[in-house]
């Protein structure tokens, strides 16, 4: 990220921040937008997995030869037809003592299984109908093993090892200050016990996608994907160059973290490469629930030491999250949740010791929030305690704790910019008025707050960096192309809306051709609240180059000083007049000027993280919200209905202010 | 088909074209109007009738297309979000409601949001949006809130009026 903040004045801006439909969206309510699963190629091929039905054994035997004579079945693969079968996860900042640096997992099991839902032998067949039969068919005995279902379990001494090198996938340590001296001084310590439950992202578009080969040899997978890099991925496992692999991201039917690892690429691989023919893979809802990465379960103590004012003095947090059967991305989301433990709020004094452990769970990995949602739980909890310890309202103990810019957070990491914590607790409370009354009499409303902070951008030691291309064709339209997927949130959307501001061409005259590895410039993985940041700055730079190459040009030929020109919808606009776009284009052409840009935007740097978190910077920035809500219960039957829900987030400048109405209220209700 | 199952021979008129298609009596009108007929908007996002995404009208009704088999559709019309633009391929009123009001984000629920809306919107009750919300509760979006569905319904229910 530069560090400098870009502004325009707000009446300048003819299309950036105005409240759009999207560009996508006429596809989309015609019912024509064509999704991972909806390709079809004529002689395609269908594949479906047959998975563990224990949560821990050794396979005894694996025999395909019933399910290979299934009428329609083409091919049945075993782990062994898999040309490498183990792939392995970093797993960052970690010591020895914490177990194997890299977690491996196989693509098809073959020895040992460790979750209910584990793939072990890939079906391909002429049609649906004989998936079943055949999945069925195939023989697999298991010789089962101790089953471990709880993070501790899996750290008592003497455990059962889910994997060689020990249970402990990874741990994490933050300390600033004096904690036990603070604890010592304060005028009141409150404690807390939290826990939060797996989560599914339960997108509506469960997991699919189809794979061919081309014609020039090159594997294509075009797949429900936040991530075409997996391109890299898919080709270890095949054992071909990188360049031999492209993935193909369509409109994607909703992320929320859940598409980022893997899901069906390397299947669809390994059954194209094996009949030559394209093949269509599609999860059941009931494949996505039972084998899909989940939200990680974390159990969280908190102890808070507090002045009787109210300011926080120290806190002394524990997390230990449930990895699940395999390390994904675990490791990286228990960092988050450390990182994120203490909330929006300043204190000198924080002791943090997260672990993360293998169980035989479903494997846990990427959500929504990245591990920062699950602590909310915790620090919220610990506000509202300690202001109804205090008797103090809870606004004002949220308020009186904010962090400010120029504070560091307990990792050390400096807030560099503005934080309205405090306005969006004003914001909430001004617009919710009174609190509701009951609607009967055994009915009891209540109100509550919570205030979040939340990080955006990769991790800087991941050195992200993002590329966009733009070109105008010669009747002044434009094509800008980002391999940025777009899972729902207007990713490409917003990037036609930065071209178009720049460049002051309309909107219906953009084309964005986004999420795809092999022809469009790499733009990294949307994820990690990353994509408006990096795609859209690099689009922003593709753009200002590509005006820049025009404005140049049109200077040279008219003799009018550059910085006196400007783009407008008329065209390019100098005190001798206004030269229209398609003029200007072909004075570039005549003069050798690039009618096209590629634009690369590099997000921070910084050093790679060790396990003690020790004051860098980790995070390009963070955002602030609060949310409130009024709730009913019934107080004999217990239930509960929320009666509004109201959230306020500091956004800076959107974009697009419908769209990020659109994803704030998404995730509330999510 | 070559697994010895009994085919059907099934007439639908789905958005006004007449389609006849031979397939197994098990398949369900999802997947005959997907893998059969080449009619992708309803999409399958659960296969047991929960989510919604493949609501499609069968002669008018509602259904969810992945628990009614194609056979028992006989002769019936069926319409799907296709089936909604004008003959020029231009988006209904309601349709419009929802681009405008913002109301597809991923848009993979919408073919079927669509229809149980437009199920709404025919039977000519004006709906509260408490009572819209209530009539969508068989259809499931993860992505919006359902804030602009129940928004841009109940503008195109005032337009229809």
């Amino acid at each position: 990220m530069s560090e400098e903040i870009r502004t325009s004045k707000l009446d300048e801006l003819r299309v950036v921040h105005q409240p759009l439909a999207r560009h996508d969206a006429a596809e989309k309510i015609a019912g024509s937008t064509r999704f991972a699963g909806d390709l079809v190629y004529a002689g395609m091929l269908h594949a479906r997995l047959v998975r563990s039905v224990v949560p821990s054994a050794r396979l005894t035997r694996r025999d395909v030869t019933r399910a290979t004579e299934v009428p329609g079945v083409v091919a049945v693969l075993l782990g062994e037809d898999v040309p490498n079968n183990e792939i392995s996860v970093d797993v960052p900042g970690q010591t020895i003592a914490v177990g194997a640096l890299k977690a491996r997992m196989q693509i098809l099991a073959t020895e040992r299984v460790r979750f209910h839902g584990e793939p072990i032998a890939l079906v391909i067949a002429e049609h649906e109908d004989a998936l079943a039969e055949a999945c069925e068919a195939v023989e697999v005995e298991y010789d089962e093993l101790p089953v471990i279902s709880e993070p501790a379990q899996a750290l008592a001494d003497g455990a059962f090892q889910i994997h060689e090198g020990g249970n402990l996938l990874a741990e994490w340590r933050i300390d600033r200050g004096d904690v036990d001296a603070a604890f010592a001084t304060a005028d009141v310590v409150v404690e807390g016990t939290y826990t939060t439950q797996f989560v599914d992202h339960a997108y509506l578009e469960p997991e699919a996608g189809v794979g061919w080969y081309e014609d020039d040899g090159v594997m294509n997978l075009r797949v429900a994907t936040q991530v075409v890099e997996h391109y890299r991925d898919v080709a270890k496992i095949l054992g071909v160059p990188d360049s031999k692999v492209r993935v193909i991201a369509p409109y994607v039917g909703g992320g929320f973290g859940g598409k980022e690892d893997m899901t069906v690429e390397p299947y669809l691989a390994l059954g194209v490469a094996h009949t030559r023919r394209p093949v269509r893979m599609q999860w059941t809802r009931n494949e996505s629930l039972l084998a899909r990465a989940k939200r990680h379960r974390n159990h969280m103590t908190y102890r808070t030491a507090a002045t009787n004012d109210g300011t926080i003095l120290a806190q002394d947090i524990e997390i230990v999250s449930d990895a699940g059967a395999y390390a994904y991305l675990s490791a990286l989301v228990l960092l988050y949740s450390s990182v994120h433990a203490c909330g929006p709020y300043r204190l000198d004094n924080a002791r943090i010791r997260a672990t993360t452990a293998y169980t035989n769970n479903p494997p846990t990995s990427a959500f929504r929030g990245f591990g920062g949602m699950q602590v909310v739980l915790g620090y919220e909890s610990q506000m509202d305690e300690l202001a109804k310890r205090l008797q103090l309202d809870p606004g004002e103990v949220r308020k009186r704790n904010a962090l400010r810019r120029g504070d560091r957070l307990p990792v050390g990491q400096e807030i560099i910019t503005e934080v309205q914590l405090a306005e969006t607790i004003d914001a909430v409370r001004e617009r919710a008025g009174g609190k509701p009354a009951p609607s009967g009499p055994r009915k009891a409303v209540g109100r509550a707050i919570a205030s979040n902070m939340q990080s955006y951008g990769r991790l800087v030691w991941l050195n992200d960096s993002a590329a966009a291309w733009i070109g105008f064709q010669m009747d002044g339209s434009l094509t800008v192309r980002c391999g940025v997927p777009d899972i729902g949130g207007g990713q490409a959307s917003s990037l036609a809306q930065i071209a178009a501001e720049v460049l002051a061409v309309d909107m219906d005259r953009i084309t964005v051709h986004f999420g795809d590895s092999a022809l469009n410039p790499l733009a990294g993985t949307t994820t990690a609240t990353r994509q408006l940041l990096m795609s859209g700055n690099a689009t922003y730079e593709a753009a200002v180059m590509l005006r820049d190459q025009l404005l140049g040009a049109v200077a040279r030929e008219t003799g009018d000083p550059v910085e006196s020109l400007s783009m407008t919808p008329e065209g390019i606009t100098g005190p001798g007049g206004i030269t229209a776009v398609t003029a200007a284009l072909q004075i570039c052409r005549r003069g050798n000027v690039p009618v096209e840009a590629l634009g690369t935007f590099f997000g921070p740097k910084g050093k790679e993280v060790t396990r003690d978190l020790d004051g860098e910077r980790l995070f390009p920035d963070f955002t602030f919200g609060t949310h409130l809500a009024d709730v009913e219960v019934d107080l004999d039957t217990g239930e509960v209905k929320v009666l509004r829900y109201l959230a306020a987030h500091d956004v800076g400048r959107a974009i697009n202010p419908l769209s990020v109405e659109g994803q704030i209220a998404g995730a509330a209700v999510q | 088909m070559s697994d010895g199952r009994i085919d059907v021979s099934t007439t639908l008129v789905v958005n006004g074209r007449r389609v006849t298609r031979s397939a197994g009596g098990h398949v369900t009108l999802l997947r005959w109007l997907r893998d059969e007929a080449d009619v992708l908007d309803p999409k399958y996002g659960c296969g047991e009738g929960v989510c919604g995404a493949c609501t499609v009208l069968v002669d008018g009704e509602p259904a969810s297309a992945c628990i009614v088999l194609a056979a028992q559709c006989e002769g019936s019309a069926i319409t799907t979000a296709a089936g909604l633009l004008d003959d020029d391929g231009e988006p209904s009123p309601l349709q419009r409601a929802f681009h405008e009001h913002h109301a597809a984000q991923c848009g993979f629920c919408t073919p079927g949001m669509l229809m149980c809306a437009q199920a709404m919107l025919a039977d000519g009750t004006t709906r509260s949006r408490d009572e819209i919300r209530e009539e969508l509760h068989g259809n499931l979006c993860r992505c919006t809130g359902y804030q602009h569905i129940v928004d841009a319904i109940e503008d195109a229910q005032g337009a229809a009026r």
